[in-house]
C-alpha cells in the first residue's frame, strides 16, 4: 500500500461500546456527514448517536407485500372467474366463499414481502459487495470480534488527515490510521 | 444519559439473570463459536455421519424404488390413502415450526434468550421442512405429474383448484421454506463475516468471504439490517401460524369424523411448537455436551424455559385432546363419537387403533407433566427422556388422526386394516437420517450460534456499560 495512493478515510479504534457510542456523539455534533461506526453487534442508540432516523425499509416492503397482495388475488380469481371457472364441491363463486381463496393470496403477500426485505435491505446496505476500501485498513477485521471501529470519509466536507485525526484522538479513539483507496 | 443508567443500577430494580454464564467477554463468544468451525474435525463427527448418511442414502433408495414401482410398494391402499405418507409430512412440518417461533415469536416478543438457540433451531427447521417436502411431493404417484399443483394450466389446459387445501398447502409450505431460508441467511450473513475474517487458508476465505457478502458492520448497514430482520420475524409469525393451520385444512375441510372440527387449526399449531421444541432440545442437548464450550450460552436457564413452553403447549394439546372428546359426546354425532370413543380410545375393545390414541395421550400430555418440578426442568437427562416421548407421541397423534378415521369410518362394510410396508418403513427412517446429516454439516460448517446476536446480550454490549480498568 504506497503512500501515493488516494486516501479514503481516517480509521479509529475505541475502547468499548459506550466510548463509541460517546465518540459518536461528539462526531455528529461536530457535522461531518461521510462517516460510520463499524460494530460486532447492532448498539442500541447508536442510530440517536450518529443522528440517523429509523430506517425507511419498512415502506417498500409495504409496497412489495401490496404488490404480493394483488398478485395473488390476480392469480386466484382470473383463472377461477375467467379462464376456467370450475364449481368444486358445489360451491359457486359468491362473497360467501370468497374466504376460500384467502389463504394463497396471504401466503403470497408474505411471500413478497419477504423477498422486498431482503432485496431492499441488499440494495440499501450496498450488499453484495464483496470490496471496499475499509477493508485496506488492517485492524479492520476486529469488528467481527471486539472491534469497536470508526471510519471518516476523506470526501467529507469537514475532513483533513490533521484536524480530523486530533478530533478522534481527544474523543477517546486509539491507532487512528489513515485507510488508503 | 448518565442519569438512565444510575437509575438503572439502583438495588430496587430486579436483576434479570445473565444470559451468558460466567461474565464472558464478546471476544469469548467469537471464539468458542468459531472454535467449533475452525478446529479440527472431532471423531465423534465422522463417526455419527458415517452412521446417519446411509440411512439418508437408505431413505433416497426407498424414494426412488417407490418411484419407479408406484405407490403400490407403501401399505397404503382403500380406504386407507393417506397413512404414513401423511403422517411423516405433519410430523416433520410440525417440527419446523419451533424454529420459526423461537427466530420470530420470541424475537418480537424480546425475549432475549432465544439468541443463543435460534440458529440451530432455524437449520433444524430448514432441514425439517425438507424431509416433510419429501412426502406429498411422492405420495402423489406419478411425480412428473406433480407439476400438475403450480398455478399454471395444465396440458388440458386446466387451472388448478384455488379453493382446494392442498394447493393451500403447496403455498404455504413452499412460502414458508422460502421465507425461513431468507431469515435464517439473513441472520448468518455477520457471522460469516466473522469466519471470514477469521479464515486462515485461502478457500475457507473465498467461501465464506462471498458468503458474507463483503459485511461491513457499519451502524448504516446495521439499521437497515435491524429493521429487515423485524420485519421479517414480524412477517414470519403469522406465517407460522398459518402454514400449520392450512396443514391443519387438509383435514379440517373434509368431512371424516375425527377430522371435520373447528378445533384443528390452533390445536395443530400448539402441537408443532411442541413436537418442535421437543425436537429442538434432542439436538441441542447432545450439542451441548459435545461441545462444552457453548454451555455458558446454551444454559440450564435455557433449558429451563425451554421446557417450560413444553409444558404449556403440551398441555394446550392436552386440553385439545379432551375438548374432541368432550364434543365427541355432546355433539350426538354418531360417526363422530364412534371415531373418538370406539376407533381412538377404544371403550368398548371393537376399535383397532387403541395403543395409538394412548401411546399418544401418555407421551404428549402425561409425560410432560413432569415439567411443573423445576428440578426435572433443569435436568438434562430427564428433559431428553421427556423429548423422545414427545417425539415419539407427536408422530403417534399424526398417526391417530389420519389412521383411525379413515380405517373405520361411516360404513363397516367399506372399513379395512393398515399395516406399512417395508419400503414405507425405511422411507421414515431414512427422513432421520437425511435430516441429521444435513444438520451435522450444518454444525462442522456454520455457526452454531448466532455469534453477534449473543454478543448483544452480553453486559459489555450496553452503551451505558463501563468496563473496570
Amino acid at each position: 500500500m504506497s503512500e501515493s495512493r488516494k486516501v479514503y478515510g481516517l480509521g479509529a479504534e475505541f475502547e468499548s461500546a459506550a466510548a463509541l457510542m460517546a465518540a459518536a456523539e461528539k462526531v455528529r455534533d461536530t457535522g461531518f456527514s461521510h462517516w460510520d461506526v463499524h460494530t460486532p453487534f447492532p448498539i442500541h442508540g447508536m442510530d440517536k448517536a450518529m443522528g440517523l432516523g429509523k430506517s425507511n425499509l419498512s415502506a417498500f416492503v409495504f409496497v412489495g407485500g401490496f404488490l404480493g397482495f394483488v398478485t395473488g388475488i390476480a392469480l386466484v380469481a382470473v383463472p377461477s372467474l375467467f379462464l376456467y371457472p370450475m364449481i368444486v364441491h358445489g360451491k359457486p363463486y359468491t362473497w360467501a366463499t370468497l374466504p376460500a381463496f384467502f389463504p394463497i393470496i396471504f401466503e403470497l403477500t408474505v411471500l413478497f414481502s419477504a423477498f422486498t426485505a431482503v432485496g431492499t435491505m441488499f440494495a440499501m446496505n450496498q450488499l453484495p459487495r464483496l470490496h471496499h476500501p475499509v477493508f485496506n485498513w488492517d485492524q479492520f477485521k476486529r469488528f467481527t470480534d471486539d472491534g469497536f471501529l470508526m471510519v471518516i470519509e476523506a470526501r467529507d466536507a469537514k475532513f483533513s488527515e490533521t484536524r480530523t485525526k486530533a478530533l478522534l484522538e481527544e474523543i477517546g479513539a486509539k491507532n487512528v490510521t489513515l485507510i488508503h483507496d | 444519559m448518565a442519569k438512565s443508567s444510575v437509575t438503572l443500577e439502583t438495588p430496587s430494580e430486579l436483576k434479570r439473570p445473565a444470559l451468558v454464564n460466567h461474565d464472558r467477554s464478546i471476544h469469548w463468544v467469537t471464539e468458542n463459536v468459531s472454535n467449533i468451525v475452525e478446529s479440527s474435525t472431532p471423531k465423534w463427527w465422522f463417526l455419527t455421519i458415517c452412521i446417519t448418511s446411509p440411512i439418508a442414502l437408505m431413505g433416497l433408495v426407498c424414494i426412488i424404488y417407490q418411484i419407479s414401482n408406484g405407490v403400490g410398494v407403501w401399505g397404503e391402499n382403500h380406504p386407507n390413502g393417506w397413512a404414513w405418507d401423511i403422517t411423516n409430512f405433519v410430523f416433520w412440518i410440525g417440527i419446523g415450526h419451533a424454529g420459526t417461533l423461537i427466530s420470530a415469536v420470541l424475537f418480537l416478543t424480546r425475549q432475549k434468550w432465544r439468541t443463543s438457540i435460534n440458529r440451530a433451531a432455524e437449520a433444524m427447521t430448514l432441514f425439517a421442512v425438507v424431509c416433510a417436502g419429501i412426502f406429498p411431493a411422492i405420495h402423489v404417484g406419478r411425480v412428473w405429474y406433480a407439476w400438475f399443483l403450480a398455478p399454471i394450466p395444465n396440458t388440458n389446459a386446466i387451472w388448478p383448484n384455488f379453493r382446494s387445501p392442498l394447493l393451500w398447502d403447496v403455498f404455504a409450505v413452499s412460502t414458508y421454506f422460502s421465507v425461513s431460508v431468507l431469515f435464517w441467511f439473513v441472520g448468518l450473513i455477520p457471522d460469516l463475516a466473522t469466519l471470514r475474517d477469521r479464515a486462515k487458508s485461502r478457500l475457507p476465505q473465498i467461501i465464506y468471504g462471498v458468503l458474507a457478502l463483503g459485511w461491513r458492520g457499519g451502524n448504516r448497514q446495521w439499521r437497515h439490517y435491524e429493521m429487515a430482520y423485524l420485519l421479517l420475524a414480524g412477517l414470519s409469525t403469522p406465517l407460522v401460524l398459518s402454514v400449520h393451520s392450512i396443514v391443519s385444512f387438509d383435514f379440517a375441510t373434509s368431512i371424516m369424523p375425527g377430522w371435520h372440527t373447528t378445533i384443528f387449526p390452533p390445536y395443530f399449531v400448539a402441537g408443532a411448537i411442541f413436537g418442535g421444541f421437543a425436537m429442538v432440545l434432542t439436538i441441542m442437548l447432545p450439542a451441548a455436551r459435545l461441545f462444552p464450550q457453548i454451555n455458558d450460552m446454551i444454559t440450564r436457564n435455557h433449558v429451563d424455559k425451554m421446557a417450560k413452553i413444553i409444558l404449556l403447549t403440551g398441555s394446550i394439546v392436552g386440553y385439545a385432546y379432551l375438548m374432541e372428546l368432550f364434543v365427541a359426546w355432546y355433539g350426538a354425532n354418531k360417526f363422530e363419537s364412534f371415531t373418538f370413543f370406539t376407533a381412538r380410545a377404544n371403550f368398548d375393545g371393537k376399535g383397532w387403533y387403541q395403543w395409538s390414541y394412548w401411546i399418544m395421550m401418555f407421551c404428549n400430555v402425561i409425560s410432560p407433566q413432569i415439567f411443573w418440578f423445576k428440578k426435572m426442568r433443569t435436568n438434562y437427562v430427564v428433559v431428553f427422556i421427556v423429548c423422545q416421548f414427545v417425539n415419539v407421541g407427536m408422530w403417534f397423534e399424526r398417526f391417530t388422526i389420519i389412521v383411525t378415521s379413515l380405517a373405520q369410518d361411516f360404513l363397516p362394510s367399506s372399513w379395512g386394516h393398515y399395516a406399512p410396508s417395508t419400503t414405507e418403513i425405511l422411507t421414515f427412517v431414512g427422513t432421520f437420517g437425511i435430516f441429521l446429516t444435513l444438520f451435522l454439516l450444518f454444525m462442522r460448517f456454520l455457526p452454531m450460534i448466532a455469534i453477534s446476536e449473543v454478543k448483544g446480550v452480553t453486559p459489555e454490549a450496553d452503551p451505558h456499560h463501563h468496563p473496570k480498568h
